[in-house]
């Protein structure tokens, strides 16, 4: 496949770009035509090929999931119907360790959801790197990313939507007051020292979401990396490593959807927790 | 790998996800399953409840038998009791019948004996008498003699 692109640093690149709609700096929009474009749009542009993959499949979850909930009975559950309360008990039983029994509407649908839409994104990385981009070639489209999860956008467009509920949960929950004063007071619980313990609670807080995002997305962007290196292989060589990486990359995909959800129900908890530590 | 709109467009879609969750996927997947959870354990203890049961009715039907196999002992020891003394009875009648059968045989052979001795001691008297006449050559005269004749024949 990469014998079309006139070096392997090409074909690298090309399975890195988004296909980008955005604002030209001379104000009219339109689609990127390479990595200058995008760069030279800045903020005013959108991912399609992101936006598109992680919409379908997020449709897919919800379509899956509420149908099993609508035909749900409490009789013995089949196949599909079995698999997504599943789904639904392991999500309930990891919300009821980390978060325990307190009442909270939200945390199990969005840890339902992120688990299974992180996994559905992620999964995308195991259809073979060319096929899709290929296909879309054909069809006139010159760029195309599948795995949204590659896009740090998608994964921080997640990880600060939590950050945000993690924010209200605090005011909501502890108060304006002592959300405040846990700010300043801690580590060193001297007037003296809140401007320095102010800072520190700052880093602290901003590098959660940061972090949060950022592992999802380093994960599956170095995974991606590895099977484009690996599809520069001659095509008759490309099994002996992509089919052992490709096992590995179930392992990942699993574990990363699970580390993003495990991760947003510690952050509620914190935010839920009123007592000094 | 620029931060762009995208970022908006991924929190947007991400609180719609969450909220169509919270609404129609989470709430009757999760009251299902606790339905389901609630159905099994009551279907659980119904069983030890059922096995509880099977094991009192095991028990009963155990000494039911117990008792029967015991009566049953006891009604065929009566019987055989029963049927010893209805023996030992029935003995006892024959005997009886027995010895009255050989009483009345005694009686008659006693009768007989002592007619048969009545008849011989008339004999010998007359015969006595007879010879007597021939020894004497005379007639005795009965009556002179009655007392005589008496003590002799007694004497037979």
């Amino acid at each position: 496949m990469a014998t079309e692109y006139e070096t392997s640093a090409d074909y690298i690149q090309h399975h890195l770009t988004n296909l980008t709609y955005g604002r030209f700096p001379e104000g009219h929009w339109g689609f990127a035509h390479g990595q200058e474009d995008i760069n030279a749009m800045g903020f005013w542009a959108i991912n399609v090929d992101t936006m598109f993959w992680s919409l379908s499949l997020g449709l897919v979850f919800l379509a899956i999931f509420s149908w099993a909930a609508k035909k749900a009975k409490p009789g013995v559950p089949g196949g599909l119907q079995n698999f997504c309360e599943y789904a639904v008990e392991f999500v309930e039983n990891n919300v009821a360790q980390v978060f325990g029994t307190r009442p909270n509407p939200i945390i199990g649908p969005l840890s339902l959801t992120i688990l299974v839409w992180v996994f559905l994104m992620n999964l995308m990385d195991l259809v073979p790197v060319d096929w899709i981009p290929h296909a879309a070639a054909l069809a006139g489209i010159p760029y195309m990313k599948v795995v949204s999860t590659t896009d740090p956008n998608a994964t921080l467009g997640m990880s600060i939507s939590v950050f945000l509920l993690v924010l209200y949960y605090n005011f909501k929950i502890k108060g304006p007051i002592a959300f405040g004063k846990a700010l300043v007071t801690h580590p060193v619980p001297h007037w003296s020292m809140y401007w320095f313990n102010f800072i520190l609670e700052m880093v602290d807080m901003l590098a959660k979401p940061l972090s949060h995002g950022l592992r999802l997305f380093g994960n599956l962007y170095a995974g991606e990396m590895i099977f484009i290196l690996i599809a520069l292989l001659p095509f008759y060589a490309q099994w002996l490593l992509s089919l052992p990486w490709a096992i590995f990359h179930i392992l990942i995909i699993c574990l990363q959807a699970f580390v993003f959800m495990i991760l947003t129900i510690v952050y509620l908890t914190q935010a839920h927790e009123t007592e000094e530590h | 790998m620029n931060i762009n709109l995208t970022i908006l467009g991924q929190a947007i879609s991400f609180a719609f996800f969450v909220l169509f969750c919270m609404k129609y996927v989470w709430p009757p997947l999760t009251s299902i399953l606790r339905e389901r959870r609630e159905a099994i354990i009551e279907g659980l203890e119904k069983a030890a409840q059922a096995e509880k049961e099977l094991e009192k009715a095991n028990d009963a039907a155990g000494q039911e038998l117990e008792q029967a196999k015991k009566q049953s002992a006891e009604l065929i020891s009566q019987a055989r009791s029963r049927a010893s003394q209805l023996e030992e009875e029935a003995k006892d009648r024959a005997k009886e019948e027995a010895a009255r059968i050989i009483a009345g045989a005694q009686g008659q052979i006693d009768q007989e004996v002592s007619r048969a001795r009545e008849e011989l001691r008339a004999k010998v008297g007359a015969l006595a008498v007879q010879g007597a006449e021939k020894i004497l050559g005379a007639a005795v005269d009965r009556s002179a003699h009655e007392n005589m004749l008496k003590k002799l024949a007694e004497e037979l």
